[in-house]
């Protein structure tokens, strides 16, 4: 029942958020701060983990291609698969539930504990497009984060396999470009648009409803990490199942 | 003026406010008073038009809260000023940008029109060098001032003020006092202040309103305060040695 009243609340509040917009001209500035803060300011992060979760999964792919029969190319083949359908938008998500769900979580709650939304609210200003709506837009971004990933993933791949001394640069890169499917990586991008907006979203909701004091506040960060990723990785189910099932 | 007709307010099975009735005068500065948990603070949220009360009426200047439109009640927010009790300045803007924050949220001034008023109010509220500071880098008491700035700048009809001194070292406190009842008096606004602070009672109540259990115990004066005999009053206001003794001498010399 507390779950079933918790997703009618999240639903109510993303009704909110798009009701009575903020003036464009603050609107404009606040979505340049967000695309700053939560994407511009995870990339570094997002290429570190992308490029060494890319040479992970060539070594583990090479280890496990012991029989002579199979071609050498197949690392590369499946390191490709690996890092654009699961490890770059979904892998990366996860990272980013953390990094930037806990920033929007913490922002937001202090924001409450320290009655700056009261504040807002007194004003006459809606609280939730001026504080979510530009997190959303900002994280609308996030397909071009997880292009950044696909690429510096595969090129880890690469640098791993080719340094590594598991295949041939020619074999992988025969690998790559091995029965391509483009859809794969527009499924890939679909995927990361939704979970940009959970992303936002579901801290935003643990952020603002948030009761207490500065100790709720890291409490919240923490259940909405959880959430975040719980979601992420159900969504992640279906989405699959519903483009390529 | 606002005047309060039979507000109930519940919780759940939490009845907070049970049927209070009042009038906060244009021009003076009105104290709500209580002990913690005595229902000033929903009082003061049904006021601000942040709670809805579950019975009676909120008057502002012969508009009904209630009968309001969305747009009206969001009309009639922006002539509210709020100063609140941990001052609630916006951690990422500088002082400055905390004053204009209204002004750019609801006019649509120039950049000098809105500078000339932020530079103005900051001035009145005698902050003259903090302006590209952040709400970390002041005192307490600066904050406040900032906040009052802020609740000021788009000249509200009406100022609500919770604790406005609490923290404050007590000579800070009264000029924080002093200036509520200044800019109270000289833009002609109906201020209304929650507090716990007995000096702001005795310095600034034109108007204070005691409440108990939900219940608006005692109205008067901070005159009238000294006189009254009512029980729930004295036991609060002169809980301590120093206001009894002041209370004492207060009536012997009127004797």
């Amino acid at each position: 029942m507390k779950y079933l009243e918790a997703i009618g609340k999240y639903f109510i509040m993303i009704w909110e958020v798009f009701k009575k917009p903020t003036k464009w001209r603050i609107m404009k500035t606040l979505i340049f701060k967000e695309i700053d803060e939560l994407i511009y300011g995870a990339m570094g992060i997002i290429i570190f983990i992308s490029f060494f979760i890319g040479g992970v999964v060539t070594i583990q792919t090479a280890l496990n291609l012991t029989n002579p029969l199979l071609p050498k190319s197949l690392i590369g083949f499946a390191a490709r698969q690996s890092v654009i359908l699961e490890f770059a938008p979904t892998f990366t998500s996860i990272i980013m539930a953390g990094k930037v769900g806990s920033y929007i979580t913490s922002s937001i709650g202090t924001m409450r504990v320290t009655e700056q939304i009261d504040a807002l609210e007194v004003m006459g200003i809606n609280s939730l497009n001026y504080l979510v709506f530009p997190k959303i837009v900002a994280t609308m971004l996030y397909p071009f984060a997880v292009a950044i990933s696909m690429f510096v993933g595969i090129f880890g791949g690469w640098v791993a396999a080719v340094f590594g001394g598991f295949a041939p640069s020619g074999d992988f890169i025969q690998g790559l470009q091995m029965d391509f499917d483009s859809y794969h990586v527009t499924y890939a991008l679909i995927k990361s648009v939704v979970f940009a907006f959970v992303i936002a979203t579901v801290p935003s909701y643990h952020g603002f409803y948030m009761t207490g004091g500065a100790l709720e506040v890291g409490k919240a960060s923490t259940t909405s990490f959880v959430w975040t990723s719980v979601v992420i990785i159900i969504v992640n189910y279906v989405l699959t199942q519903l483009l390529l099932g | 003026m606002i005047e309060v007709e039979n507000i109930h307010k519940s919780f759940g099975d939490n009845h907070v406010l049970k049927g209070i009735s009042t009038i906060f005068e244009t021009g003076k500065t009105n104290l709500i008073i209580g002990q913690s948990g005595s229902g000033k603070t929903v009082f003061m949220k049904c006021l601000l038009g942040l709670f809805e009360p579950d019975e009676g009426q909120i008057c502002y200047n012969d508009r009904y809260y209630s009968k309001l439109s969305t747009k009206e009640r969001r009309n009639l927010r922006q002539e509210m000023g709020m100063v609140f009790q941990g001052s609630a300045l916006f951690d990422s803007m500088t002082v400055e940008g905390n004053v204009m924050f209204p002004l750019d949220m609801f006019t649509t001034q120039s950049q000098s029109e809105k500078q000339d008023r932020v530079d103005f109010v900051l001035k009145r509220v005698n902050l003259v060098d903090a302006h590209k500071r952040f709400p970390a880098e002041i005192s307490g008491g600066m904050q406040k001032r900032v906040a009052i700035a802020r609740a000021i700048v788009m000249n509200p009809k009406y100022l609500f003020c919770d604790e406005p001194n609490s923290g404050l070292d007590p000579k800070t406190a009264i000029l924080i006092d002093n200036l509520i009842q200044e800019i109270t008096r000289e833009y002609d606004i109906t201020t209304v202040i929650n507090t716990h602070d007995m000096n702001s009672v005795m310095e600034i109540g034109e108007k204070i309103i005691f409440l108990k259990n939900g219940l608006k115990e005692w109205e008067g004066t901070n005159k009238e305060i000294f006189k009254t005999d009512n029980k729930a009053v004295t036991d609060f206001v002169y809980s301590s040695e120093l206001f009894k003794k002041v209370r004492q001498m207060y009536i012997e010399e009127r004797n």
